[in-house]
């Protein structure tokens, strides 16, 4: 059992718990405000109110995920400090600009414009709301790029030199920032971001058809969400297709992994299913199709792919982990593009907003998005330890060294409890707005209010109790 | 690869860019931390959803400067900060749960019945507590600092609990409070301004004590710096610091006691925190790990310093530009109602 206590291990796991509960959130919001963007864009672009109505109803769940998102962003950026100290000291002098500029040109933003979204109705122009609102959406795309950037450096890093005390130095920025990896993964996670809210609103949307409540705008949210799927799924597949080419020519060992694939062969099966056990170095109860990884990845059945023997047993990754988190990566993915399929047929047969089954559909997938997402992430960085930036520096040799296990031990306690308390209330109050539904067409007045009855008011509009 | 090392002083520069951004974080989330502190005291609940109106539209955008703070640090001083969060391990994981707690409840609030509302009333108090009792805390065991070992942090787990680090903490809690009452009395009316008045004056006394107290701790606890203070003509320089701060603790409990400045209290508490920054700051200086580095050992590379001084010199002003637009866009009295 003390073995368990092992503080790597521990600071490991305090890591991904973090940064897993963490993305969700990012995830969801960088898809919501660009949907939040072109819904208010609908509104002022046809005057029709419906589009009004969707904006005011999302807008106050993008609150309640961009809070969540917030307070659990800043414990990431003290993480690496206190847990992770010998990594920050040697890699800041690359990572510390990406990352500062992140602060600088995204997290300003949108924390500055968020307060105009959901307070500044009334106080400024519709027009100067709008600007918000993409102001916001821009600032999640900026943030997302410079994350990734330093995310990938980390997993394909270049354009540094090693000193004689064994920190980096940058040689060469544009090579840093833009290194091998970044263009693919950028790319993949916005897209999975965009799904996966998609996934949700059109979840919603079902939801609301299946219960004959808020017609009109229920309609809008899934077609949207049935335009998002039908369309960017099958590009996302492609894009996944790309990066996984990109991923087999800089970091071989984990997609390795990632196909289960142990010896040297040409013509390697694709598993479907399979158990990799990694101290027997084989893939048992394999169910395949003969030469089916080597055509995905080569183009050609009898390709060559990465092994995992011709890698030694201490440099390769978690093989288990990999595999599955990858399988069900795809196999989520897959169902979202059949899902878009099918709406899109049904749309043209003018059926979608009537076939029940397929609401049912749609309100089963709401989680997918974000499982599928994680799963990408788990394939990621499992896939790259036993690196924290691979190749160059491993991740025992960067875990603080005055951290003992007994810190890592509470303090991931307290996170879990925190985290399972503070977030399973915020998903509860989305939860209890989607059960509530759109306000009465009626109330006009209170539209864009945001606050415990709304917004904060004008200083110079009657105010009710002046005793107060 | 640019590098301005060789024409400027790039650790100097950032070393001010750092602690000006500390400074502003102190000053922001310190007020809207301050109104979390008195919320459960406020005479009704009416109050408190005013209280919680008035920094609703801003906190996030403070706390940013939190997240600048720790970034920056890790970008312009990497050797500070793989130093200072191990040492600090333990007040650092209480502040960012603290936070966690009070920034939450804000939305929470807004969304729970009232029923539950009264649990994220506690998780705002608590969590704002505890995150300025930390910051406090850190401060302290700082000036005080740490044990190293080449690179690394050498101390124990609890080397940062002091009395001189506890007092810091209640100190900087009361600095807090002050912040924040004076806020409301600038952006409240009628019962709600009254009673922050009352708080204000209250709290005022206790925060001259530990401002006297930690001047007098300073220079016992270091003979640099009582040097530094008490050596002529150095004192005759450094007397302004304590006068000016005299003058506005006298400013601030006029305006409280004739009731009709509005915005001058929250500016003058504003002052009290610059000159104790500036006065802690000048005594530290150019320690970073205070006794053992300084900014120019502690300092990143030139290559990175440059390119986000490139950054910094146009985004700095943009930001500050489009947060006192914000500041003003929501300017005025705050209100619990929401018809407009």
């Amino acid at each position: 059992m003390l073995d368990y206590l092992d503080p790597i291990l521990l600071a490991r796991i305090q890591f991904a718990f973090t940064i897993s509960f963490h993305i969700i959130f990012p995830a969801f919001t960088i898809g919501l405000a660009s949907f939040l963007a072109v819904t208010e864009w609908r509104w002022l672009a046809t005057g029709k109110e419906v589009y009004r109505d969707i904006y005011k109803f999302w807008v106050k769940i993008f609150a309640v995920a961009f809070g969540m998102g917030v307070v659990s962003g800043v414990v990431m950026s003290y993480q690496f400090g206190t847990n992770w100290s010998i990594f920050s000291d040697k890699t800041a002098n690359v990572l510390g600009p990406l990352l500062g500029f992140e602060v600088l040109t995204a997290f300003f933003l949108e924390a500055s414009f968020l307060g105009i979204m959901l307070f500044g109705w009334g106080r400024v122009s519709p027009r100067m709301h709008f600007v918000s609102t993409c102001i916001v959406a821009v600032g999640t795309l900026i943030s997302a790029f410079w994350i990734l950037s330093a995310n990938s450096w980390m997993q394909t890093p270049q354009g540094f030199e090693i000193m004689a005390d064994g920190r980096l130095m940058p040689t060469n920025w544009l090579e840093v920032i833009f290194n091998p990896s970044f263009p693919y993964r950028f790319v993949h996670m916005v897209i999975a971001a965009y799904l996966t809210t998609a996934f949700v609103v059109g979840g919603v949307g079902a939801f609301y058809l299946w219960n004959k409540r808020h017609i009109p705008q229920a309609r809008i949210m899934l077609g949207m969400a049935v335009i998002m799927a039908a369309l960017v799924a099958p590009t996302q597949l492609f894009v996944g297709h790309m990066h996984g080419e990109n991923t087999m020519h800089h970091q071989p060992a984990k997609v390795a992994a990632m196909e289960g694939n142990w010896e040297h062969t040409n013509n390697a099966p694709l598993y479907l299913f399979g158990w990799p056990d990694q101290k027997a170095e084989e893939t048992k109860y394999g169910i395949t199709i003969p030469g089916g990884a080597s055509w995905v990845l080569t183009g050609d059945v009898n390709g060559e792919i990465p092994n995992l023997k011709s890698f030694a047993p201490e440099n390769r990754p978690p093989v288990a982990w990999v595999f599955w988190s990858f399988r069900v990566m795809v196999g989520l993915g897959m169902l979202m593009i059949l899902i878009g399929a099918v709406s899109a047929f049904q749309y043209f047969r003018r059926k979608l907003f009537e076939s029940r089954w397929l609401h049912g559909w749609w309100m089963l997938m709401m989680p997918s998005g974000f499982v599928a997402l994680l799963a990408g992430w788990f394939v990621t960085e499992i896939g790259r330890q036993p690196w924290t930036a691979y190749g160059v520096i491993r991740t025992a040799e960067s875990v603080s060294p005055a951290i003992l296990g007994p810190q890592v031990a509470w303090s991931l306690l307290a996170f879990v409890v925190m985290y399972t308390f503070v977030f399973g209330a915020g998903s509860y109050y989305i939860l209890k707005l989607i059960g509530k539904g759109i306000p009465a067409a009626n109330d006009k007045e209170q539209y864009y209010g945001h606050g415990i009855e709304a917004s904060v008011i004008e200083s110079t509009a009657p105010q009710g109790d002046k005793n107060v | 690869m640019f590098d301005f090392s060789t024409i400027v002083d790039l650790p100097l520069i950032w070393g001010l860019l750092i602690a000006t951004a500390i400074f502003v974080y102190v000053l922001l989330d310190g007020f809207d931390l301050g109104i979390g502190i008195i919320f459960p005291f406020a005479p009704s609940d009416k109050c408190r959803d005013r209280m919680m109106n008035s920094i609703a539209p801003f906190w996030d955008g403070n706390e940013t400067w939190l997240v600048l703070g720790g970034g920056g640090l890790f970008a312009a001083f990497p050797l500070a900060y793989s130093i200072l969060m191990p040492a600090f391990y333990m007040p650092i994981i209480m502040m960012l749960l603290g936070l966690i707690l009070r920034g939450v409840a804000f939305e929470f609030r807004f969304k729970a019945s009232d029923k539950s509302r009264h649990i994220w009333d506690k998780a705002f108090h608590f969590g704002s507590l505890s995150a300025a009792f930390c910051q406090g805390v850190i401060l302290g065991a700082f000036v005080q600092g740490v044990e190293v070992e080449g690179r690394n942090f050498s101390g124990g787990p609890f080397d940062w609990a002091t009395g001189f680090s506890m007092m810091t903490g209640i100190a900087v809690v009361c600095g807090y409070i002050l912040l924040g009452s004076t806020w409301l009395v600038m952006k409240t009316e009628d019962v709600t301004m009254e009673w922050s008045r009352r708080v204000a004056s209250y709290v005022l006394g206790f925060v001259g004590v530990f401002m006297a107290l930690v001047s007098i701790a300073m220079p016992l606890m270091n003979d640099q710096i009582q040097i530094f203070w008490f050596s002529t003509p150095n004192i005759f320089f450094l007397l302004p610091i304590p006068l000016i701060t005299a003058g506005l603790f006298g400013l601030i409990w006029y305006d409280l006691y004739h009731k009709k400045a509005e915005y001058r209290p929250f500016l003058a508490s504003i002052g009290v925190f610059l000159m104790g920054y500036i006065g802690l700051g000048i005594s530290i200086f150019p320690w970073l790990i205070p006794f053992k580095y300084t900014i120019w050992d502690a300092t990143a590379s030139g290559p990175g310093l440059s390119l986000m001084l490139v950054g910094v010199v146009p985004l700095l002003p943009l930001i500050l530009g489009y947060t006192g637009y914000c500041y003003y866009i929501f300017r005025g009295k705050s209100s619990n109602e929401h018809m407009y």
